[in-house]
Formats: structure tokens, sequence, C-alpha cells
């Protein structure tokens, strides 16, 4: 072992660099996989008004959302419109849990539940004496999908004017559910008062057949199609997150775009 | 004689090895959302040369009717992969590092050259500093794209919010495409960076944990040696 004690030195560095990197190196991998570990293996939340996630991601989710809704939401910031020729003709149909079949109007009453406990039955017919607005946007799906189409029925703002619900509209949560209570959704006061937000009974110029939510659905450009409820039964408010279908599936509960 | 070169600073070891795992865990959750619907493949005339994804392989991954679940992780995970990206970009802009990484007005011509070298067509590589002009493109791309997965992701998480950013990239539908084909890119980046890891050998993949690389040099320089091959 004699050698030149200069080279020696710039082993010895080279030594004990590497030993220090490469120590520092492997613990912070285990610690990170460790950490990925813990996560990925964390516990369900307790099932409530959500369920379905990993605890720790359900926190996240809703602080990331508390973060994007106060850093970006506006409402005067507008979903796109397209021209109407642009609109399928062919709506696509994901799912119906909750307006199966049919409703004909003759046999359904919009039901709205005021502070005061009483509860307002409204016709179809009541509905479309108000004045009517009619929007061709970019439906977007959750899964991915999205599909430029056209509605018209009342603004969910100019309903909520006309039947002097104002002081409901200070609540901080609308919560909407079919007449069967088999799919329900609760949405934030701001999204459900954006302009865009339609209480829709037509869907390129026809009442809305058995596959889209007849007589009344609800179409809120600025949520997922999740919360775009078909077949609205009962309108309610409150200042706690009402219970809602898929964020008891794992889905985040604000859903805004 | 045996002597340390510094290499890599520890902030860009630090950003690439946390960037590693980060992106990873962002391309697996990507897939678990991207299952949901599954629309896009590669068609030249008429024939479908590559279906994302083909059902074995979603199995094999345990991908399938996991959306809620990606999109959680997606979500979280999106915040490191930003940070530090950001972290990454601002140490490379205020220490100077970007006058070794960025392409300068040789790097696109000499980049062609390094390439025949890699390829044993040429014998001599072009001069080069830290990074040659081949990997000087690349890195810069990998940055160009990282910066593009955050905005087209912004583009789709938040299309009315961040309206802008989604007309920036062509709409929501293109902006969901470029997502995915950006994906793609990093997919087969990883490829060509991973073989020319194992090719440019331990001293040069040492450098990236311990930041320095030992080279050998001549005790009395007779005339200007190049540098050793530095790859990857």
């Amino acid at each position: 072992m004699k050698k030149l004690k200069k080279e020696l030195t710039v082993d010895q560095k080279i030594k004990r660099r590497n030993f220090l990197s490469f120590t520092v190196f492997g613990a912070l991998g285990a610690s990170a996989y460790g950490g990925w570990r813990w996560l990925y293996t964390s516990p369900e939340e307790t099932a409530g008004i959500t369920a379905g996630a990993h605890k720790p991601l359900r926190r996240a989710l809703n602080k990331t959302e508390i973060f994007f809704r106060r850093l970006t939401f506006n409402e005067s910031n507008l979903v796109k419109t397209y021209p109407r020729s642009m609109a399928a003709k062919v709506i696509r149909h994901n799912s119906d849990i909750g307006s199966e079949g049919k409703m004909p109007p003759d046999n359904w009453k919009l039901q709205v539940k005021r502070n005061s406990g009483e509860v307002l039955q409204i016709t179809l017919d009541e509905i479309m004496q108000l004045p009517k607005t009619e929007i061709t946007y970019d439906f977007k799906c959750v899964e991915g999908w999205d599909q430029i189409s056209h509605w018209a029925g009342v603004r969910f703002i100019d309903f909520i004017n006309h039947y002097n619900l104002q002081a409901e509209a200070k609540s901080q949560y609308v919560g909407m559910e079919t007449p069967d209570q088999q799919y329900y959704v609760g949405l934030d006061m701001p999204s459900a008062l954006h302009p865009q937000t339609l209480l829709a009974y037509q869907m390129n110029d026809e009442l809305l057949n058995g596959n889209h939510g007849q007589p009344l659905r609800l179409i809120i450009p600025v949520k997922y199609g999740i919360k775009n409820l078909k077949r609205i039964g009962t309108i309610t408010f409150s200042n706690t997150r009402p219970k809602d279908y898929w964020a008891e599936q794992g889905y985040d509960y604000y859903s805004g775009l | 004689m045996k002597v340390i070169k510094e290499k890599h600073p520890l902030i860009m070891r630090w950003t690439h090895w946390v960037n590693f795992p980060v992106l990873t865990i962002m391309i697996w959750s990507g897939m678990l959302i991207y299952w949901a619907n599954d629309e896009y493949s590669v068609t030249l005339f008429g024939h479908t040369l590559i279906k994302f994804f083909p059902d074995w392989y979603y199995d094999l991954l345990h991908i399938p009717s996991r959306l809620a679940e990606g999109m959680a992780f997606h979500f979280l995970f999106m915040w490191f992969f930003t940070l530090n990206g950001i972290f990454y970009t601002l140490y490379t802009i205020i220490s100077g590092q970007w006058r070794q990484l960025l392409p300068n007005r040789h790097s696109f011509k000499e980049a062609w050259l390094v390439v025949l070298h890699d390829l044993h067509i040429r014998k001599m590589a072009p001069p080069q500093d830290k990074y040659n002009a081949a990997q000087r493109i690349a890195y810069t791309s990998i940055f160009v794209m990282g910066t593009g997965s955050v905005i087209t992701g912004l583009a789709i998480y938040k299309p009315v919010q961040f309206y802008y950013l989604t007309w920036l990239c062509g709409g929501y539908h293109l902006a969901r495409i470029w997502h995915f084909a950006l994906t793609i890119g990093y997919v087969l980046f990883f490829v060509i960076h991973i073989v020319q890891v194992i090719l440019a050998g331990w001293n040069n993949f040492r450098s990236v944990i311990s930041g320095f690389e030992v080279i050998e040099e001549q005790p009395i320089p007779v005339k200007e040696t190049p540098n050793k091959d530095e790859k990857a």
C-alpha cells in the first residue's frame, strides 16, 4: 500500500464523498419509498358526505380545491359558448341513475324547500313562463370526453329571484335530488348562481326526453357532468355540504372547472 | 493523475431525483384517469398502429376502474411536480447554469455530429462543455415539455377559470391530446436517457448522485486533450 501521498488523498476524498452521497441518496430514496407506501396503503376516509378516497388524499383534494376556488373562481369568467350550429344532434347518454324511464311533466312537480319550512310546488308550465335562456357549450365529463351541446331553460339566478328565494341563496350550498332520491348533488352557491347555470327543460329545442332528465335537469357548465343532475325532484339550501352521489364514491366534492 | 472535477450542483441533483419518482406517479395516475376515456391511437392510412392502450396492458398494471383514485393522486402530486420544476428553473436562471444548458448557435449543427458519433459512424465528437450539443437540446426540450405539461394540465383542470390557457392550447379537446402526447414524449425520452446513461458508464452516473467526476489529467499537458466522452 505504498503510493504517493497526493494520490491517496484524492482517492480518499473520492471514497469519502461517494460514501456520504450514496448513503444520503439511499436514505432519502428509502424514506421516499416508505412515504409512498404509507400514502398508498393509507386507510379510507370515514364515510360521510364524502367517502371512498384515501384519507390523506381527500384532505389534499379539499385543500387543493379551496386553493383554486379562492385563487381563480370568478363568476364573470364565462364558459365558452359556440354557435348553435355546432351543437351535437345526438347527445351522449352516460348514465340514468335516479332518472330511468320517463317522467311526464304532468306527473311531476319541482319541490323547493324554503327556510321557513314551506315547500314550493312548481309545475313545468310555471317554469316555462320564466325568461328563457339558451346555451351552446362544451359539456365536460369527468371521464375525459366532451361534447358541444345545446340547452335551454331558466337561469338558476332568475329562478331564485322570481320565487323570492334571495334569503335562501345566502346559504353556502344548494342540494338537488332526483324524485326517487337515487341521485343527488351538492353545489356551492357561487357556482349555482353563476350566470350560465340553468334549470334546463329543452335540448336541441325539444323538451327533454327520458334519457336526459325529463322533465327538468340541471345544466351547470362550471362543473363536470357528474354535477349536472338529471330530473330534479327537490331543491334544498344549507350551510353544510349536502350529500353528493359521486363524492361518496371517491370523487372530489367541488368538481369545478 | 486522478482529479476530482465538480459536475452537477446539489440542487440540480436534488431536483433530478425528486422529479423521477414524482413524474412516475404522475404518469401512472394519469393512466388511471386516461383509462376512463381511452380514445387515442396512432393511425396511418387507415391502419391502427398503436392503440393506447390494449387490454392486456391495462390488466397488467391494474389500471381499470380507478378514475377517482387516479384524480386524487394526480391532483396531489401535481404540486410536487410543479414546485420542483419551478425550483429547478429558478436555480438554473439564478446560478447561471442555463449557460451550460440552453442550446447555442452551434448546437443544432453539432448535435447531428454527436448523434453520428454515438452511432459509431463518426470518430470524433465535437468539443463540449458540461453537456454536449445533443444533451443541450434534449434537456432544454424536457424543460419545455415540463412547462407544457403544467400549462396543458391546468387547461384541462380548470378550463373555465384558466380559459386563456385552454385557448392557448387550442381548446379543451386539443389540450387533453397535448397533455397525453407530452407524456408519451417523456417515456421516449426516458428510454433514450437510460440507454445513454448505461453507455456513458459509472463515472457519469455517479456524478448525478455525488456531484463530481473523476478524470485523468496529464501532469504536464503537452497539448490540449479533449474531455472524455460525456453522455446522458
